[in-house]
């Protein structure tokens, strides 16, 4: 028989369904992500350390789990909420289910409960807390309300320094602020060397280690509490070494150059994102999963071009600094799951390294 | 960039009429287009042969032209409009062909003329079997091995080299008319030849067969800049090797994983980059579900009935959005209509799943070829929307309107074992679904079924747990039938009198059931975003979920009933009036909302009505829309016999039926009642009886005389209706008609030989308007939706006129008809006029009539619905002035789509469409409908006449007219040596020499009356069905050929056709005034 479950909100409102994935409870930031497949690169995104994700699209795991196609090997996310999950999943990639992959990771999942309304619900009041249990009356509104995602970086970065793909031609150092593997993926393919360092790794060690480029990661919580990694960053870009910096790795960019962030009501999480390059006029449809932003009044034009904007909302999606080989963006050119359109960014990118390499 | 200042005024082309693969998408598309192309300040000049639609009506375009779509007629009104620019991509293959005809013809370079939207080049690129490949050679894309023959030998010489299967494609047809799958060389002979000559650069496009391979369609969009995203993606439920239009297709994609997606979307944007398509435009893959390796089937460069879909599905307007593109707008200046504070340049992202379900017309064409392959032979389609797919499939089963197949209702395939199923799972034919849960019920593994079918296994097991709840329900009664196990019926879809019937309980119990639960349905709003943003457009679907989109207002509301998919007998005339309907009541001050689930039609179109519910039209889905907005009433006239069925049930239901009565619906459509009625009112109407037996009907036959005319009762277009002449004819046709419907007696009447007219008229209860008279070209006999019709009359006397205007004032008065109503009038030798019908809502030519005379009769209608009187509107009762102009209407045909339906024509509806033709006079109206029809006037060269024994005589004079226009006569033995008698020169021909001129061209007509019966094999099938398959005209009605030979005469006479646009319609009626 399945297990009721029930989703207690901070404001007391409580939907009822079935528990599916690990058993047990889990309080965090509800957060939902409008994507209709990549199912697998959202659960494994480690940007949702610390938050419950909802699916908005009413279908989950109808391909199953495919490992080969994951962004990191574990799920930070606390809780996943979807309509349905696929109890046979069709695909000749899939090694199994949802389900099963949940409870692997030890992650609890509800299923079954109505979450448009819910998504609805965060449209309007805004992100809000959380938790998944199977008895509400459990649930401590108090609790809940104080919950808060804390030390999300350092959490889920590596703590030791790695090389992949040491045969490639450029050096890159990639900053892990919880990394989508994917972001690798597309530096290994254009033949770079990716040192993959510790989130607080310090402008000797970068000194020492000497790349060519710095790649910036994205990753999970508010922007603004990394004041230590913020510091560093500041020390390692007088270093003069071009960077690039992808969601958080582009909001940390900003922090460095006192600029400042600011919470979205409920960000942008999904596929289908629209950005305009000021530059070319050209729009482009971008992968996105981020809750913050960088406040377009903070940006000094003196040193800093706005270089992507959000069509929807006229949000910051991108930054190009004027005196440095540095530029950011918001959205994720990696894609995955999602549209790779504005993957010449990282053509750009190792451009840039390779003339600083000559 | 901004609007281009140079475009001020622009060219729309439409479709055409009505045919397999070209239904009412493109009056969407257009007239969303129109629309687009006027907020921007452009004056919009339209053209289009279909009065049927709403492209063409005044309100649409600043000028509209319904004139044949052909090089010439366009030439006239380019020469006279003037227009800056033409934008043919949202008119189907029609619109495309005309484009490049226009553009190879010079006209467009000799005016300055700008080609709007994708290029010629783009279009050649795309339509081009040999261009599209190297194209897509050049960007890495793979095509199937392939070539591309002008002949039979190097195709022989291709499938000798690749092996069969061999998928054999004609180019720029639509629909895949004369292509096919080949799977030996007999077959491929066959389907090569029929191509060649199909295609209209001669050319076929012969592939290596990539059948089983998942279908995937993706619907993309570029601007000028060159900014390009994809509205949707969607996945044929079957495998390549079914026609997509014929496919089940679900939207989103289902069974791609992200990577799967993520590299077709790339690929997609990749193929519209490099054809350099502007607009919107559909590309189909297919995807080895094995390995994920993909090939590229097919692009279209332009609007289409995939992109329709994609539409509702998603909300997206991609026709709107095309028409900008293509006067200079970039997709980041366009805002999405939707939400209406975010840009058109984003993907839409769902919540939902959408399925559409094909209809098809075998319920019709009982004799039809049932397979599916790569020849679309759906009519129309619907589409439903649900939160799984179990639902969206189950609701699009509903609103398909097929009653014998509720659901998986499966009573078919009920008496065969597993193995017995075997064959119907094998080949893809239109109830596959149906059998394969029957096998699923029986027993069979989903492994097995997928290995047979090449279904995807995600499919499969959606059917399953389809067939697993039946079963529970079914084992469980009413007694077992529980919150729990009813609740989760409702959330896969099933409906209630599904449930009753599975829980063996009337469905009165399970109404009570769920009233004392109570399970209720919640809407949810479609949105293009998946709530993500806050959207206006109040477009919605029901499901079975917690909480409720739907804010009901406190204004005045009125429910229309739309008529669901296009099918033979019920097509996009019901639309028209459906639309129309809604306009009027929105212009008078009340909340308009609409129920229809065809994703085809304007009515379904998001900004048509104040709230649109994508619903089955089932009794229980339109109560339940009825409890949740409580309208003041629902109007059930203008969706075609789909909305006048529920209005019984409705109105059992407590439902108040606005305009005519329920009650007095049924004495127009109870034959016994209505029988007396016109006995009442002194009304002569053909003798008559019902029979339930073959007994039966021979005894009333016999009474009255044969010939008679059969028909089962409550039918829709005359289905199953046949002229019968003797008791052996009777008797057969008697076990065929009781199978069609048990419950129902069959109608037996007296067959009179006459002239056929018909009316429609608008009735407030005490007066009646009667905008005009239809004459039909065909004597009785042959279906009206089937015949050439004439307004004003040609033949009819004035004292018929008068009768017919007397009877119809008097049934409208006595069957108290509040709005529209049709009678079908017979006019015998002695002027004698008989009422054959009466159908007590709008008829098929509501928009013909409304168009030709000016009278906008569905908005005079809903008026008088809502309470108005036709004298408090200003009009004067009886017979409106006649028109100076005569318009008429010529029926239009899908036959090559259709193997093995016999072409001849006769009381059973076969038309799928229609144009009009205006003149001055009767003759070049004629010409002109006769020339849009697409039914091939010929210019010269041998006809060929072979016609049954009673036509002989009445064919002397045709061949004399014939001869006199140059035109040289062949006939079969018979026909020939009576010819001869009457000193008619003809050739002779023997059967088989006769096949040998139609495969080598030589016949330009054939002119063929069939003798008694229905059996194909006979030889005059085989020749009807050659001829349509060579593409050469077949009339099978001699009024039929005088009209065609009085259009011709005129013509070569030096008459004149003159361009009318909808506007000189009325100036020349006030010109007829003074």
């Amino acid at each position: 028989m399945q297990q009721k479950a029930y989703l207690v909100l901070e404001n007391g409102r409580i939907f009822e369904g079935f528990s599916f994935g690990a058993a047990g409870e889990a309080i965090g930031e509800i957060v939902f992500t409008t994507g209709m497949t990549g199912y697998l690169e959202t659960l494994t995104d480690k940007s949702y350390y610390g938050q419950i994700i909802v699916q908005t699209f009413p279908l989950i795991g109808n391909y199953g789990v495919i490992p080969d196609d994951f962004e990191s090997r574990t799920v930070s996310a606390r809780g996943y909420i979807v309509r349905y999950w696929c109890e046979e999943p069709s695909n000749f990639r899939s090694r199994g289910t949802i389900d099963s992959f949940l409870k692997e990771q030890n992650i609890v999942g509800l299923y079954g409960i109505d979450t448009r309304e819910l998504t609805k619900i965060l449209r309007v009041q805004g992100t809000m807390n959380g938790m998944i249990t199977t008895d509400p009356r459990k649930a401590d509104l108090e609790k809940i309300r104080a919950y808060r995602i804390t030390e999300a970086v350092e959490s889920v970065s590596v703590r030791e320094i790695s090389v992949l793909n040491p045969g490639g031609k450029y050096s890159v150092a990639l900053f892990d602020y919880g990394y989508k593997e994917n972001i690798a993926r597309e530096l290994i393919k254009r033949d770079c060397r990716v040192t993959l360092v510790p989130c607080d790794t310090t402008a000797e060690k970068i000194k020492e280690l000497a790349p060519d480029g710095i790649m910036l990661s994205n990753g999970p919580g508010d922007p603004a509490q990394n004041t230590k990694i913020i510091n560093n960053l500041k020390e390692i870009l007088n270093l003069n070494i071009p960077v690039f910096g992808i969601c958080l790795g582009h909001q940390m960019l900003a922090l460095s150059h006192g600029f400042r962030t600011e919470k979205m009501k409920f960000g942008h999480r999904g596929a289908n994102q629209p950005v305009k390059d000021l530059v070319t006029g050209k729009t482009y449809i971008t992968s996105q999963n981020h809750g913050y932003a960088v406040r377009m009044d903070t940006i000094y034009r003196e040193i800093a071009d706005v270089w992507f904007v959000n069509i929807n909302d006229n949000t910051c999606e991108g930054i190009r600094y004027l005196h440095r080989p540095v530029f950011s963006v918001q959205f994720h050119p990696e894609g995955c799951g999602g549209p790779q359109d504005t993957g010449y960014l990282f053509d750009a990118f190792v451009e840039e390294v390779k003339k600083h390499a000559s | 960039m901004p609007i281009s200042k140079k475009i001020k005024k622009v060219l729309v082309i439409g479709s055409g009429p009505i045919v397999i693969g070209q239904a009412a998408e493109f009056d969407y598309s257009g007239t969303q287009a129109c629309k687009a192309l006027r907020e921007e300040g452009i004056e919009v000049v339209l053209v289009n042969s279909n009065p049927a639609t709403i492209m063409t009506d005044g309100e649409t375009a600043d000028r509209v032209y319904i004139e044949p779509i052909t090089l010439d007629f366009m030439k006239q009104i380019i020469r006279r409009e003037k227009p800056d620019g033409i934008l043919a991509s949202l008119g189907g293959q029609t619109g495309l062909n005309m484009a490049v005809q226009l553009s190879e013809d010079g006209i467009l370079d000799e005016l300055g003329i700008e080609l709007l939207g994708t290029s010629l080049q783009s279009i050649k690129k795309a339509e081009d079997r040999e261009l599209f490949k190297l194209t897509m050679q050049e960007i890495g894309e793979r095509v199937p091995h392939s070539t591309i023959v002008r002949d039979l030998d190097s195709a022989v010489a291709f499938a000798r080299e690749v092996g069969f299967p061999i998928i054999i494609r004609p180019a720029y047809t639509l629909g895949g008319t004369g292509g096919g799958i080949a799977h030996d060389m007999d077959e491929f002979l066959y389907i090569c030849g029929k191509g060649l000559k199909s295609s209209m650069i001669h050319q076929v496009l012969l592939e290596q067969s990539v059948a089983g391979w998942k279908e995937i369609e993706y619907e993309v969009m570029r601007d000028g800049a060159d900014n390009c995203i994809v509205i949707c993606s969607m996945e044929n439920f079957d495998p390549v090797g079914v026609h997509t239009g014929d496919s089940i297709v679900v939207a989103p994609s289902q069974t791609l994983t992200a990577e799967e997606s993520r590299m077709l979307r790339a690929a997609s944007i990749r193929i519209i980059r490099a054809l350099g398509i502007k607009g919107g435009c559909n590309i189909q893959f297919a995807l080895n579900p094995e390995n994920s390796e993909y090939v590229v089937i097919e692009v279209n460069p332009r609007v289409s009935r995939s992109s329709a879909l994609a539409s509702k599905a998603t909300g997206y307007p991609i026709a709107r959005v095309t028409a900008k593109i293509a006067v200079g707008l970039n997709l980041d200046e366009i805002v999405n209509s939707v939400t209406k504070n975010t840009s058109a340049c984003f993907e839409p992202a769902i919540d939902y799943v959408v399925t559409k379900f094909p209809r098809w017309p075998f319920d019709k064409f009982v004799t039809a070829d049932r397979s599916l392959g790569t020849q679309m032979k759906a009519t129309g389609e619907v589409m439903a929307i649900g939160r799984t797919f179990e639902e969206s499939l189950l609701k699009a089963i509903d609103s398909l309107d097929v009653k014998f197949n509720y659901q998986l209702g499966l009573s078919l395939y009920d008496n065969m074992t597993k193995e017995e199923l075997v064959p119907y799972l094998q080949k893809p034919h239109d109830q596959r679904i149906f059998a394969i849960c029957k096998a699923l019920q029986k027993g069979m593994e989903v492994g097995e079924i997928v290995k047979i079918t090449k279904i995807d296994e995600f499919f499969i097991r959606k059917l399953e747990n389809i067939v697993r709840l039946a079963g529970e329900i079914r084992q469980s009664g009413i007694a077992w039938l529980d919150y729990d196990l009813y609740s989760r019926a409702k959330k896969i879809g099933f409906g209630d009198s599904y449930i009753a019937n599975l829980a063996n309980v009337p469905l009165e119990k399970i109404t009570a059931l769920r009233k004392k639960f109570p399970i209720n349905p919640v809407y949810k709003l479609v949105d293009t975003c998946a709530a993500e943003h806050e959207a206006k457009t109040p477009y919605y679907y029901s499901t079975y979920e917690e909480k409720d989109d739907v804010i009901v207002s406190d204004r005045e509301k009125v429910l229309v009933l739309g008529s669901g998919p296009i099918r033979i007998g019920q097509g996009i005339e019901f639309d028209y009036c459906s639309v129309h309907s809604v306009k009027t009541l929105r212009e008078s001050g009340y909340e308009a909302i609409i129920i229809n689930n065809n994703p085809e039609t304007v009515s379904t179109d998001f900004d048509t009505s104040d709230k649109l519910y994508f619903e089955p039209l089932t009794v229980e889905c339109v109560l339940d829309v009825i409890n949740k907005e409580k309208p003041l009433g629902v109007i059930v006239q203008f969706g075609g016999q789909t909305a006048i069925n529920l209005a019984g049930p409705l109105y059992k239901a407590g439902v108040n039926i606005l305009g005519t009565s329920v009650e007095d619906i049924d004495v127009a459509e109870d034959r016994d009642r209505f029988m007396n009625l016109l006995r009442k009112l002194d009304i002569p109407f053909p003798r008559g009886g019902t029979a339930f037996s073959a007994e039966e009907a021979k005894r009333v036959a016999q009474q009255i005389g044969y010939p008679v005319l059969v028909r089962p009762s409550y039918v829709l277009g005359g289905r199953a209706m046949e002229i019968v002449f003797g008791d052996e004819m009777l008797e057969e046709y008697m076990k065929m008609a009781v199978e069609i419907s048990s419950n129902h007696p069959v109608l037996i009447d007296k067959y009179i030989n006459g002239i056929e007219a018909e009316v429609d008229g608008i009735c407030d209860g005490n007066d009646v308007l009667i905008p005009g008279i239809m004459e039909h070209v065909e004597r009785a006999g042959v279906h009206s939706g089937d015949s050439i019709a004439v307004y004003p009359p040609n033949r009819l006397s004035e004292k018929a006129k008068q009768a017919i205007v007397d009877y119809t004032i008097k049934l409208g008065k006595a069957l108290h008809i509040k709005g529209l109503f049709n009678i079908q009038f017979l006019i015998d030798r002695d002027d004698r006029v008989y009422v054959i019908e009466v159908n007590p809502r709008a008829s098929r030519t509501v928009p013909i009539m409304s168009k030709i005379t000016g009278i906008p009769m569905v908005n005079v209608a809903t008026k008088i619905i809502l309470g108005k009187t036709l004298r408090e509107l200003g009009y004067t009762c009886g017979l409106a002035k006649e028109s100076v102009l005569t318009a008429v209407k010529a029926p239009v045909f899908s036959f090559s789509k259709l193997t093995t339906v016999d072409t001849f024509l006769g009381p059973e509806m076969k038309s799928t469409g229609e144009v009009m033709g205006v003149g001055k006079n009767y003759k070049s109206a004629l010409y002109k409908a006769l020339l849009a029809s697409g039914i091939g006037i010929p210019t010269g060269g041998n006809v060929l006449i072979s016609v049954a024994d009673k036509d002989k005589n009445e064919c002397v004079n045709i061949a004399e007219r014939l001869l006199k226009m140059g035109f040289e006569i062949m006939a079969t033995e018979d026909t020939c040596d009576y010819l001869a008698k009457s000193g008619i020169r003809a050739t002779k021909l023997k059967f088989e020499d006769l096949m040998e001129c139609i495969r080598n061209d030589r016949i330009s007509l054939i002119i063929n009356t069939p003798s008694h019966g229905k059996v194909p094999e006979r030889m005059g099938f085989t020749l009807r069905r050659t001829s349509i398959e060579y593409n050469i005209p077949c009339i099978t009605s001699l009024d039929t050929v005088n009209a065609m030979l009085d259009a011709m005469e005129y013509v070569s006479q030096g008459g004149k056709c003159e361009i009318y646009s909808l506007d000189e319609y009325s100036d020349r009626l006030t010109e007829g005034k003074l």
